[in-house]
């Protein structure tokens, strides 16, 4: 019986409009309100599935960030994670140097299974998990909406623009979230209280033996051309006029 | 020197056209040389498509079994092998591309520019982030590949031009066995496809029920339009989830998008903003899609919508 890993990102919450700092070196973040990274919830939920079902012995949360994404863990730890292992780092991190992280984590708690996110809603790379499986040399299912676990394969139905793609990989594996796998459940009060006295690891990025070297440098932040509101008409005579004078239905 | 490969997406028989918009963007790098991978189980009309488009050098062809399917896994060593000696290797910011190319650039050591709206040199992109509500110019290290994803709705797809030049290549890479496809089914249909489609009709939540969606199909079929829906359709359980259209769906730009129904949340927006032609058709006057629409129509939908294709109908019938 084995642990499943996921991996969680603090991140702005997905109902929160951010907007640009007025000197373009950024986005205005500071003092709003901080959430799990949608698809990360949604991999919490997942594993403890997985493990509810009995197919793992664990669910271990792990994330690289400073140390108030410790409140992103306790809320993961209070939906069901056994323990959690936060990464000390600070500042924006390259999805490879978290696949990094990842990748040395996954060396050394040997998990049966590693569930990320498909992207984070802050910076929308959507890498981390396919880099992780990469440098592993482990299958990956990504966009994953089902996912099933018999004996030693995991069978994965992936949304594609296409439609719908099954996979089965042999595990360990790396799967990440599409919105539809799941619906996650609601944290109750006695679990947060319960979650304070769970185990939560910290550890300095340093320690995980690779060079952190950034690759990229990001800059020049923009709010996108407003796109101004239009004609309004007032029925659908008018519409069709305006289609016609738009030659837009020839 | 800039040495461009393209890495080409296909469904086994046919080039998508995301590999035309790839070779747009390929082409502002102004490269010397811009190859176009085909990994394939038989792919020899597929490079001979992509030997057409303009601007390309060459085409890399590896016919083999294990590439029957596109899978990421066994596609990425072959990729990161035929890297050697690019610049700069590039994909769609398709689900396909998406799945593959983090995979690549990880095993090449080196991180990914996502979504590439715009080339501003070789070596600094521009890219959206927070679900389109900023864009960034990312700059990378010019003694490292730059691995990217191009984001399909910023380039239309480069013309025919004289054929390349196909090489058939064979790559001495163990490829992993760990990685099975089973199957794939698409929500079919004779629509055109939504990521291509000129014209594309999308119902939201209002439409209330599968049965209220067959108005908005009924009007794409009218339009000759591809079927779209809001994320709020697709979780109410109206339409399948590969027909939504948003930062969490596809993002597209056609040059008439209809939205019957949709409030327009900023993550549907995001998937609609480069269209040409907005049209909102919504009983809410307050809703805000009607904000970015060039035209609007405040009307009851079960009323409009079967009025609009009457007229639309009448109105083909009067052409020669």
């Amino acid at each position: 019986m084995q642990t499943i890993m996921v991996g969680i990102k603090r991140v702005v919450d997905y109902n929160v409009r951010v907007r640009v700092k007025p000197d373009g070196s950024g986005m205005a973040t500071s003092g709003l309100k901080m959430s799990i990274n949608p698809f990360d919830e949604i991999a919490i939920e997942a594993a403890l599935r997985l493990k509810e079902s009995g197919a793992f012995a664990q669910v271990l949360l792990v994330t690289i960030g400073p140390a108030e994404a410790e409140q992103q863990l306790r809320t993961g730890l209070a939906m069901g994670a056994d323990r959690a292992i936060r990464v000390d780092a600070s500042g924006e991190l390259e999805p490879l140097t978290v696949a990094r992280a990842l990748h040395a984590l996954a060396l050394r708690e040997q998990p049966g299974l590693v569930v990320l996110g498909k992207q984070a809603v802050d910076d929308d790379y959507g890498q981390t998990g396919q880099m992780l499986a990469a440098l592993w040399d482990r299958p990956q299912a990504t966009f994953a909406s089902a996912l099933t676990i018999d004996g030693n394969v995991a069978t994965v139905t992936r949304e594609i623009d296409a439609g719908l793609e099954m996979l089965e990989i042999e595990l360990p594996a790396v799967v990440t979230t599409d919105l539809r796998l799941n619906q996650p459940r609601y944290v109750k009060l006695p679990e947060i209280l319960k979650a304070k006295s769970k185990p939560l690891l910290v550890m300095p990025l340093a320690s995980l033996g690779f060079p952190v070297a950034p690759q990229f440098t990001v800059h020049d932040y923009t709010s996108p051309p407003a796109r101004g509101a239009g004609l309004r008409v007032k029925n659908v005579a008018e519409l069709v006029a305006a289609l016609n004078a738009r030659g837009v239905l020839s | 020197m800039t040495r461009v490969l393209v890495v080409a997406e296909h469904d086994g028989a046919r080039l998508d056209p995301s590999t035309a918009k790839c070779v747009r963007c390929a082409l502002d790098l102004q490269p010397t040389a811009l190859v176009v991978a085909v990994l394939a189980q038989s792919g020899a009309d597929i490079a001979a498509q992509a030997a057409r488009l303009a601007g390309v050098t060459d085409v890399a062809l590896v016919d083999a079994p294990h590439n029957a399917a596109p899978l990421a896994a066994v596609l990425a060593p072959q990729l990161a092998s035929l890297a050697g000696g690019f610049t700069h290797v590039l994909g769609p910011s398709s689900t396909f591309g998406k799945d593959l190319l983090p995979r690549i650039a990880a095993l090449l050591g080196v991180g990914q520019i996502s979504d590439v709206l715009a080339v501003l040199g070789p070596h600094s992109f521009r890219r959206p982030i927070y679900a389109g509500n900023a864009a960034v110019t990312v700059t990378a290290d010019p003694e490292r590949v730059v691995v990217a994803t191009v984001r399909l709705a910023s380039y239309t797809g480069v013309g025919s031009g004289p054929p390349a030049p196909v090489t058939q290549r064979t790559l001495d890479v163990a490829v992993p066995s760990h990685t099975r496809f089973v199957s794939r089914r698409g929500s079919g249909g004779a629509r055109p496809d939504l990521m291509t489609a000129k014209r594309v009709v999308s119902g939201g939540r209002a439409l209330g029920s599968a049965q209220g969606f067959q108005l908005v199909a009924e009007l794409a079929d009218e339009l000759g339009a591809a079927l779209g829906a809001s994320r709020a359709a697709v979780d109410s359980g109206f339409v399948a989830n590969d027909l939504q259209v948003g930062q969490t769906g596809k993002i597209i730009a056609p040059e008439l998008y209809v939205a019957v129904g949709i409030s327009g949340a900023i993550q549907h927006v995001t998937g609609i903003k480069d269209a040409r032609t907005i049209v909102a058709i919504n009983k809410d006057p307050e809703a805000p899609i009607f904000e970015i629409a060039d035209i609007g129509l405040v009307a009851d939908l079960f009323q409009a919508i079967p009025e609009l294709i009457d007229t639309l109908r009448a109105q083909r019938a009067l052409k020669p």
